[in-house]
């Protein structure tokens, strides 16, 4: 008998997925082909915010290949109104924060006015989407424009034009939360600086695009729709409303997804009205959105507008931090306050700050919707906080990093209670954590702290200018509500688990297969995992917010749990002994110090069985399957810090990253190898936000970033390799230990940059306050001395 | 209406054929009339790199290649990598290295990188990550692709032995 | 997005492609490497009536050094031109700028002809010309002519080209041994086309700069030689006060453009910075 085997959990074990992707055999949504199957093209708003006066499909409708075509007006008539599909707000938050939040609803296919550049009006279906496309430029709408709403302050001036009129205004939300006494506080401070810092909006940009298939069975009058999603159980959800169905007819199947981001994570008008178009012509129809598309209408992130007043004493120690924010959510709100809480929640960071004041209002405007994208508002938060920290180490000549320690909760005050509550209602609470540990071991993966000031002296003297800057994070993950897991044995010994997750790149098939192995001490080869499937489980999230580790492995445990006492009861039937003389072994069951008394998994479910001559004691129900719905208590909290080096070229103003260090901690790491790609993917991105990324509209609302000749995107060229640094906090809160990682690295990027280039010019006295930074930006302040770039 | 073309080319060492429109891109032509779903569409604006194929040997992004350029070509597509479902040495140092996530941008990093080595066995970092800016990754952040790539040019300079 | 329709043609020989595009009478476009027109053609920005496909005729891609002049057939792709000897020795600006144009997969497809052709006011190439004093061959229905650099690059994406006219040839006299050449390009990311960049060509004898050729990309509507500044040089030689002198001249000669990328000002800043570096890259002697 073998000593026992090292677990699963832990180790880099490569990648099940990897096989098929790498051969070119993975199977995307643009991959399916029904038969019959017809191709949808979308007629999209050329104007940011117009009443639609008409709508003339009469020419499209004639055009070759055209199988049906549908505006707005029409639609209006067919199905009854979209309900509403926000996540919903726990209780415990409703009562506990203070808010007012107005939902505006988004028609499938706009009907009586457009509100943003790219928002659909209209549907062409024909036999192919070239022809889609020819009949779609024969549509001839007539528009009455209206003025564009596109800066959020003009939005909520007087005599502003009202993006969704019911309303009466364009503010559409307002949250705040606060500790202490912010106001008192900061009147008191023997220092006080105020800043207004603006993350700009960017964007996932996942190089697979959005896509839908439906299909629609009239045998069983059931629908099948496959999607680009993160979320297939809410898509089942809507789909089923929308079309007035059972959830029980609707199936929603994600394929392989080329990347999520976040930005796939909700459901989309094209996610109801494509199965409703399957339906209504009887034939499947497939809609794969183009990049050009996906740049107007898929949704953007970021864009909010801080003005921070910080309060400090002469050590550096923060003695108040006061927030208004605006939120710039672009012309529909579908995920709520999600984001704009997440900012205030995070806003704090790894500090100690006893006087805290958040207020946001989020504003519609003539924009493409706003909608969470890894990080989901915690970048912008990090932007304003780790400015601030960076400017009050300038007003009183301290390096940045000892301000940080000045002021980080120290792992002996953990578990620390922060004053305010999270998005689910709960107090938050860091579970633990070293934010001086992480601070130290970054600065020191990037050269150490001395060495780079040395550096950089000698540097400036050569008329160079190297800067480093760092970034600091807290990161609730793990969130609720809940996520399920299915665990089910087969007469073959092979463990089956379905997840209501849904990957997007993660190597989820992996993760969980580690994960099961070590639950039930099988090889990893014996486990088959299936996700993103609405068959496969009733009940499921889905994959955003850094969840699906922590919730899915939980959910995978507690179903284990309550199986493995079914099984060692039959076990210990087939055995004749106690079910506590019995232990996993090896895909066996076996007597504790009998290595011969054993029975296999595999007797184990055929003994299950029902029917006759079945194998289980009195009592025990047939069949070996259970379904666990893990319900966190609430979020368990990483952390990270981001060191940068740059060297700015004040001729050019071309910024070139020379170093780059994350310290991380995501508690107890299932799959090594999957983690660091995590981090650097997400950091990767956040250099975008940094350094290259942003929606540029004009004031007329057109989006002057719709390719990607102008929408730019890092490249390999344009970063270096990232060393990163693991820390291990497990977390208290699931019986792994583990926590989320998938956004983390994307948080710290824009300002560690940021800081990084003002401390390269601080010659200059020039402050970077505002993502991303320019080019233009840099020759200008190294020429001015100017503190912020005039937009 | 234009009238349509017949395409006669060389895919992956087979000879194919097809007939379409004139405007039909060569990615739409090799996904749906060839059935080659593996060469990936991200952009249709010749920027992302993902529909990036071999055309006589030489890489080049299809989605900016009309079908009928294709006549007489000797095409290869990521389905033509591997032998007999034998990962070719590239694509089992991916596999090691951890050089892909979602995989939709993978085609194409693989067929860029193969290009590149031909012409550059034994490149830098440096190098490897200037051939591949060609190709955009929202996944990984390069770094594995990187690691990837240099191993598997390693390998493939054992299996082509000295000289 | 997908094109629109448009009737296809492969034709054999220059001649009849010459006479399909006459038929056409301006609807039609010539299709090189495509790496400019197709997308164009995706975002239905350009949708001509027809195309005419040039990849089939024979004989348009070569790279010939006859005596003092390096002729490079139309049709020869960037990727020829990166790895040939010959111009690595005779027009080693050329063989520095080829590298910064786009990436590996453009580089396969795209043509010198197409490029010059299209002459997008960021691109290197129609620098190239303009610095090297090239000129091209096109031949219409009414024969060939040759057309020296200056009187072929007209505007934004405009060349002096009749809409039945192609361009066969393009010719750049050699490089003489003791020229200099730097091509400093800056744009965000590598690959991306230049928001500005200068190419400098210098030919010293001991101080005396006997001969400067400076060329613009990214800084007006077409590539400009930047003749006042190469005057300066001409003039002042190549210290330190006349590279700087001739780099504040560049930058107030060209008429840059404010966009996205960058406003007139800053790319007028960047002429300064970039053909200074230029410059004295150049003048280093070997």
């Amino acid at each position: 008998m073998a000593a026992p085997r090292a677990p699963f959990v832990g180790r880099p074990m490569l990648r099940r997925e990897d096989r098929r992707l790498l051969l070119g055999e993975g199977q995307y949504v643009a991959d399916l082909v029904l038969p019959r199957m017809l191709h949808a093209a979308f007629v999209r708003s050329p104007l940011a915010h117009a009443r639609i006066r008409s709508v003339d499909l009469s020419r499209a409708a004639a055009a070759p290949g055209v199988a049906y075509v549908l505006s707005g007006m029409q639609l209006a008539q067919l199905l009854p109104p979209v309900p509403d599909h926000q996540v919903a707000l726990p209780g415990k938050w409703r009562t506990t924060v203070k808010h007012h939040i107005l939902n505006p609803q988004q028609a499938l296919l706009a009907a009586d006015k457009v509100r943003h550049v790219g928002e659909a009006y209209a549907v062409v279906v024909a036999e192919s989407r070239y022809a889609a496309e020819d009949a779609a430029a024969l549509i001839e709408a007539e528009f009455d424009p209206l003025p564009a709403v596109i800066d959020p302050e003009a939005a909520l001036a007087p005599g502003a034009a009202i993006v969704h009129e019911q309303f009466g205004t364009n503010l559409i939300a307002e949250l705040s939360a606060a500790k202490g006494d912010a106001a008192g506080a900061l009147a008191q401070a023997p220092h006080r600086l105020a800043r207004r810092f603006h993350h700009e909006r960017y964007a996932a940009l996942p190089i697979e695009c959005r896509g839908v298939v439906s299909e629609y069975d009239r045998r069983t009058q059931s629908l099948t729709t496959w999607s680009s999603t993160q979320v297939v159980h809410w898509v089942r959800r809507e789909v089923a409303a929308t079309l007035g169905m059972p959830e029980a007819r609707v199936r929603c199947v994600a394929l392989d997804v080329g990347g999520g981001f976040g930005i796939k994570g909700h459901v989309y008008p094209e996610d109801l009205l494509i199965p409703f178009l399957a339906r209504e012509i009887g034939r499947p129809v497939k809609w794969i959105e183009d990049r050009h598309e996906h740049l107007m209408c898929s949704c953007h992130s970021r864009d909010q507008i801080h003005d921070v007043e910080i309060g400090f004493d002469d050590t550096g120690r923060i003695l108040a931090f006061r927030d208004r924010f605006l939120a710039d959510s672009g012309a529909f709100n579908p995920i709520g306050s999600g984001v704009t809480y997440n900012t205030i929640a995070h806003l704090m960071g790894p500090y100690r700050i006893d006087n805290f004041a958040a207020e946001a209002r989020v504003v519609a405007t003539n924009k493409v919707p706003n909608a969470p994208y890894r990080g989901a508002g915690r970048p912008e938060a990090a932007l304003a906080t780790e400015r601030a920290m960076d400017l009050v180490a300038g007003a009183l000549g301290m390096e940045p990093a000892e301000v940080r320690r000045r002021n980080m909760i120290r792992p002996d005050e953990m578990p620390y209670k922060l004053g305010i509550v999270y998005r689910d209602g709960e107090p938050i609470v860091y579970d633990g954590g070293d934010y001086a540990g992480a601070l130290d071991k970054a600065l020191a993966a990037v050269g150490g702290l001395a060495a780079f000031r040395e550096r950089q002296k000698a540097a400036r003297a050569q008329g160079r200018h190297l800067g480093l800057g760092i970034g600091c994070y807290t990161e609730g993950t793990g969130a609720g509500p809940f996520e399920g897991a299915t665990v089910r044995i087969e007469p073959s010994g092979k463990i089956y688990v379905a997840g209501g997750a849904c990957p997007q790149g993660q190597g989820m098939e992996t993760i969980f297969a580690q994960v099961v192995a070590d639950a039930w001490q099988v090889d990893i080869d014996d486990v088959v995992v299936t996700l993103a499937d609405t068959a496969a489980i009733p009940m499921g999230f889905g994959t955003v917010a850094s969840r699906s580790t922590v919730t899915l492995s939980a959910a995978i445990h507690h179903a284990s749990d309550r199986l493995r006492e079914k099984v060692f009861a039959i076990a210990a039937n087939l055995l004749e002994c106690g079910p506590q003389d019995l232990e996993l072994r090896n895909g066996t069951v076996g007597v504790i110090g009998v290595p011969d008394m054993a029975v296999p998994l595999a007797k184990v479910a055929q003994a299950a069985r029902p029917g006759w001559d079945h194998g289980r004691p009195a009592g025990i129900d047939a069949g070996l399957e259970d379904t666990y719905y893990f319900e966190p208590p609430t979020v368990t909290w990483s952390y990270a810090v981001h060191a940068v080096i740059v060297e700015v070229d004040i001729g050019t103003g071309g910024v070139r990253l020379d170093r780059y260090a994350v310290a991380h901690d995501c508690g107890v790491v299932v799959n090594p190898m999957l983690v660091e790609g995590q981090i650097i993917g997400g950091t990767v991105q956040g250099v975008g936000g940094g350094l290259f990324e942003r929606f540029a509209y004009d004031e007329e609302g057109q989006l002057l970033t719709g390719s990607l000749m102008d929408y730019l995107a890092p490249t390999a060229s344009d970063v270096p390799d990232i060393a990163l640094v693991h820390l291990h906090s497990p977390s208290p809160l699931n019986p792994l230990g583990v926590k989320g990682l998938g956004e983390g690295g994307a948080i710290a990027p824009p300002v560690a940059i940021a800081n990084a280039v003002a401390d390269a010019l601080r010659p200059f006295g020039a402050e970077f306050n505002s993502t991303p930074i320019l080019p233009e930006q840099i020759v200008r302040s190294a020429q001015q001395g100017a503190s912020r770039w005039p937009k | 209406m234009a009238e349509p073309v017949t395409i006669r080319l060389t895919v992956n060492g087979e000879a194919r054929e097809g007939r379409c429109e004139p405007r039909k891109l060569l990615a739409d032509f090799l996904r749906e009339d060839l059935g080659l779903t593996g060469t990936h569409v991200g952009c249709e604006h010749g920027v992302c790199g993902a529909c990036t194929i071999h055309v006589n040997g030489e890489a080049a992004r299809s989605c900016i290649m009309l079908a009928a350029q294709a006549e007489g070509a000797e095409l290869r597509t990521i389905e033509g990598v591997a032998e007999n479902g034998k990962f070719h040495p590239l694509q089992q140092a991916f596999h090691e290295k951890h050089g892909l996530q979602c995989g939709f941008c993978t085609p194409g990093m693989l067929m860029v990188a193969l290009d590149f080595l031909r012409h550059n066995p034994d490149p830098t970092e440096a190098e490897i990550r200037e051939a591949i800016s060609a190709v955009l990754c929202r996944c990984t952040g390069y770094r594995d692709i990187v690691r990837a790539i240099a191993a598997g040019a390693a390998a493939m300079r054992k299996t082509a032995g000295p000289g | 997005m997908k094109p629109a329709q448009f009737e296809y043609h492969a034709p054999a020989t220059l001649d009849a492609a010459i006479a399909l595009l006459a038929r056409h009478k301006g609807e039609a476009r010539p299709l090189a490497g495509g790496q400019s027109l197709l997308p164009m053609m995706n975002f239905r920005v350009v949708t001509p009536a027809a195309i005419v496909d040039l990849n089939r005729i024979p004989g348009l891609a070569y790279i010939r050094a006859e005596g003092g002049t390096v002729r490079i057939g139309a049709m020869t792709r960037h990727r020829q031109v990166e790895f040939s000897p010959v111009i690595a020795e005779k027009l080693p600006l050329l063989a520095e700028a080829i590298r910064l144009v786009a990436h590996l997969p453009i580089r396969t497809r795209g043509t010198m002809g197409g490029s010059l052709a299209h002459a997008d006011p960021a691109a290197e190439l129609p620098m190239v010309l303009q610095a090297l004093e090239g000129e091209v061959v096109a031949r219409g229905p009414g024969g060939e002519r040759t057309i020296k650099a200056a009187d072929f690059l007209r505007g934004m994406l405009t060349t002096s080209l009749a809409a039945d006219e192609i361009l066969t040839e393009v010719r750049f006299p050699a490089t003489p041994p003791r020229a200099r050449c730097a091509v400093e390009e800056f744009s965000r990311r590598r690959g991306d086309f230049a928001i500005a960049a200068v190419a400098a060509v210098i030919e010293r004898d001991g101080n005396r700069c006997v001969k400067a050729r400076l060329a613009t990309a990214g800084v007006g509507p077409a590539s400009i030689r930047l003749r006042d500044a190469e005057a300066i040089l001409e003039r002042d030689g190549l210290g330190d006060d006349a590279v700087d002198a001739a780099a504040a001249k560049a930058a107030a000669t060209v008429e840059p453009q404010s966009d996205q990328q960058g406003s007139a000002e800053y790319r007028r800043h960047l002429t300064r910075v970039l053909a200074a570096r230029a410059v004295r890259r150049a003048r280093t002697v070997q």
